[in-house]
């Protein structure tokens, strides 16, 4: 693409970019924090995750000063206009995934005495490393502006809708079992769901790369997979 | 989106048609088979760098170029389904037809009231009371009335820049045109007085079929509802100015809207 006239501007659109990518370099690193602090019931790990979290919220701050005072300055239209206001919709993606990070990593402070079934981590970790991908694809999808990879996270959110809805029962299946488990499980079932949230996030992202580069919207209809909002499971079923 | 613009325009009335225009200035090529409509009672915008054709492009729409040697039209130019360039043309019925209003502010050296009755009397013999009513008419569509009321018998010139533009735009509407051409009608006002043509204009558009060339972006995204981006002489693009500004499908409309050109 050609440069504009104006260099500052220019300079400015560089700026702007380099804080979305570094929100997105906190935002992966807090995802990996959070699980290995619910992992290893480490209170230390925890607390890391809460300062990550600052820094994201910190830098969402200032992005989103920047973005007001170029639209004030430079009235972006066409394609500029598409990147600042995409960036800044990021922005508050990239925000809300760190906030769900760090409420899994304060739940690993919760459940720090408990002992747990390992098939039960095993699902988390599995679900958690899902979309750590998808995280990272999209924001690769962002950096390079590659609307086809934004479209593959953007389709694969509903293996991660799959294995929500599966360990959402098997979490069932663990309280109805063994009363005791109900608090931990409970715990587990809101950081799944957090994770789950994250995943929607990422489609979002996802489909500002599309709107950014084609402006226009991704014309089709997102396959959604969270059944849990009408599953129940009974004794005895 | 785009759908739904197109069924808009199948809906719209071509006041103008522009067909396969080119225009020399000598044995320069300054319009290359330019075809585009003006739709009645909408704002459509030229915009493109200086030198792109869109000023020659008004002034072939009320043949102002007759006035001067060795510039010439081929191709049509449809104003109600007649062709305006047929040397047959009635120019001082076309010029009440199609009325302009340039960059400066033009008004006559004399008072404001004369420099709007001045232009009624060469087309219409009109009693005194029908000439003040016309008079008030047509500064009240440009938005001037509430200023000037009790000083109409004042030199024209005495006015502010903004409001000699408004003056001149009253002058336009007095005699009843169905075109007005805006050859940068802003570019040497200040914002408010900007901001109150534009006011204007957005009026106007319910009468008139209206045609603007502008360098102020903002300014066509905002006045018009169709936008032409002229380039060398040619029409690169035309279409629904939302999506003109939004997402031009032409790399040198999106360049040139967005700062980044050559």
């Amino acid at each position: 693409m050609n440069e504009h006239t104006v260099k500052s501007y220019e300079d400015e659109f560089k700026l702007l970019d380099r804080r979305i990518a570094q929100m997105g370099g906190y935002a992966e690193k807090l995802l990996v924090q959070a699980m290995n602090a619910l992992e290893r019931r480490d209170p230390k790990l925890a607390e890391n995750a809460v300062a990550s979290d600052e820094m994201i919220d910190q830098l969402e701050r200032d992005l989103q000063e920047q973005v007001i005072v170029m639209i004030a300055k430079r009235q972006p239209l066409a394609n500029d206009l598409r990147h600042i206001m995409t960036v800044l919709k990021i922005a508050g993606d990239l925000e809300r995934i760190g906030d769900l990070a760090k409420n899994i990593a304060k739940r690993a402070l919760a459940v720090a005495g408990e002992s747990w079934p390992k098939p039960l981590m095993t699902g988390m970790r599995h679900m958690t490393e899902m979309v750590q991908t998808q995280l990272k694809d999209v924001l690769d999808a962002l950096a390079s502006l590659d609307p086809e990879k934004a479209m593959k996270v953007w389709r694969s959110d509903q293996q991660v809708d799959a294995m929500y809805n599966s360990l959402f029962r098997e979490l069932l299946t663990y309280m109805m079992e063994d009363p005791r488990n109900i608090g931990l499980c409970t715990h587990f079932l809101f950081g799944a769901k957090n994770i789950e949230r994250i995943g929607d996030h990422t489609t979002n992202i996802a489909e500002n790369v599309y709107y950014l580069v084609h402006g226009v919207p991704i014309a089709d209809d997102r396959p959604k997979g969270d059944r849990t909002s009408s599953t129940l499971i009974t004794p005895g079923q | 989106m785009n759908l739904m613009a197109k069924e808009l325009d199948s809906a719209l009335t071509e006041k103008i048609s522009v067909r396969d225009l080119n225009f020399y200035y000598g044995s320069t090529l300054a319009l290359k088979n330019i075809t585009l409509p003006l739709y009645e009672r909408e704002v459509t915008s030229f915009i493109g760098p200086s030198g792109c054709g869109k000023s020659t492009l008004l002034r072939v729409m009320n043949r102002m170029y007759d006035l001067y040697p060795n510039q010439r039209a081929e191709g049509e130019v449809l104003l109600d389904g007649e062709n305006l360039l047929s040397p047959k043309q009635d120019l001082n019925l076309l010029r009440s037809r199609v009325g302009m209003v340039f960059q400066k502010p033009t008004p006559f050296p004399m008072t404001i009231y004369e420099n709007i009755a001045f232009g009624l009397r060469l087309y219409e013999r009109l009693p005194k009371s029908e000439t003040d009513a016309r008079v008030e008419t047509a500064l009240q569509k440009a938005a001037l009335w509430a200023e000037v009321k009790d000083k109409l018998h004042t030199s024209g010139l005495s006015l502010s820049g903004g409001q000699q533009q408004r003056l001149c735009i009253a002058r336009t509407i007095a005699i009843r045109p169905e075109v007005i051409l805006f050859d940068e009608p802003c570019s040497a006002l200040d914002p408010i007085s900007t901001a109150r043509i534009e006011a204007t204009i957005d009026e106007l558009k319910n009468e008139f079929t209206i045609a603007i060339v502008t360098h102020n972006m903002q300014q066509a995204a905002r006045v018009s509802q169709h936008t032409a981006f002229m380039y060398l002489g040619e029409l690169v693009e035309f279409g629904d100015t939302k999506i003109i500004f939004m997402n031009p499908s032409d790399r040198r409309t999106q360049d040139y809207i967005t700062g980044r050109f050559g």
